[in-house]
């Protein structure tokens, strides 16, 4: 299981990594697909099996393969300015690093609350009650806001033919 | 303590890939990049919420599953309309620097 785990930790820190720090935007897209991968990984160890296939579907499956397309239309892959770095990477890196030790000892001096492990089951059922039960109107807000950002893109990214 | 795995472990997962995420939204001048960075942070916090389930007892709460499943949902919106949005200054400045889209300052 801990060989699992740091098999999955090691496979979307690495990916993470290179997203962060290539130079290049294309080798940062494709790396995101092994973070995301690996996230996916981690979900199903922690029993969470439904929600790893949604990541994969909407994550993998959407959101990536939309952010591809987007690389490869807005530059030539070859372009000079293909990813320049707006903050130094000294002042990012210090502030990263800072707010990262703060959060550190946070997690590490927090008693937390462990009252044992979720049991290793199918939660489709479980989350289907909760959707359409305490969670109901959020739900339904959800498709409102799926709507809404369907026909926003549709009309922000249009050609309009002005003459 | 599960199988040798502590919430801990991966609360310090999440942390890594959640610093990585601000590393990138804060170096990035691609506004794709950028992008990519929240997209990170997003996956940290989702892996903190299934983590919080998994040790919090589960049974039948679902409360942090749910939760990450809204995160995923609006991610994939925010994604949406933050490519839309970046195709569209590419098409009027033919850039996504984020320092050039500065046509309305005076």
């Amino acid at each position: 299981m801990r060989m699992i785990f740091v098999l999955f930790a090691a496979v979307t820190v690495i990916s993470a990594g290179v997203t962060a720090f290539s130079r290049n935007i294309v080798h940062s897209a494709f790396a995101l697909l092994g973070a995301f991968a690996g996230v996916a990984g981690i979900y199903v160890l922690l029993a969470a099996d439904f929600v790893a296939m949604v990541q994969i579907f909407v994550y993998i499956g959407g959101i990536l393969v939309l952010t591809i397309f987007a690389v490869m239309l807005t530059q030539g892959l070859t372009g000079v300015n293909v990813s320049n770095r707006a903050v130094g990477r000294i002042p990012a890196l210090a502030t990263t690093l800072i707010a990262g030790a703060v959060m550190l000892c946070a997690i590490l001096k927090t008693p937390w609350y462990a009252a044992g492990a979720r049991s290793i089951a199918p939660t489709t059922y479980g989350i289907g009650n909760a959707f359409l039960g305490a969670y109901v109107l959020p739900f339904e807000l959800a498709s409102i806001v799926l709507l809404a950002a369907l026909i926003g893109a549709i009309v922000i990214s249009r050609q309009e033919s002005r003459e | 303590m599960v199988n040798g795995l502590t919430l801990n472990d991966f609360l310090i997962l999440g942390l890594a890939v959640f610093l990585l995420g601000v590393y990138c939204v804060l170096t990035r001048r691609n506004a794709i990049g950028i992008l990519m960075g929240i997209e990170l942070i997003l996956n940290a916090a989702n892996i903190n919420y299934i983590a919080f389930s998994f040790f919090g007892g589960g049974g039948a709460n679902y409360d942090g599953q749910v939760f990450a499943i809204f995160v995923i949902m609006l991610a994939a919106a925010e994604a949406v309309i933050g490519l839309a949005i970046i195709l569209a200054i590419y098409q009027n400045l033919r850039t996504i620097d984020v320092g050039a889209a500065e046509t309305l300052s005076g």
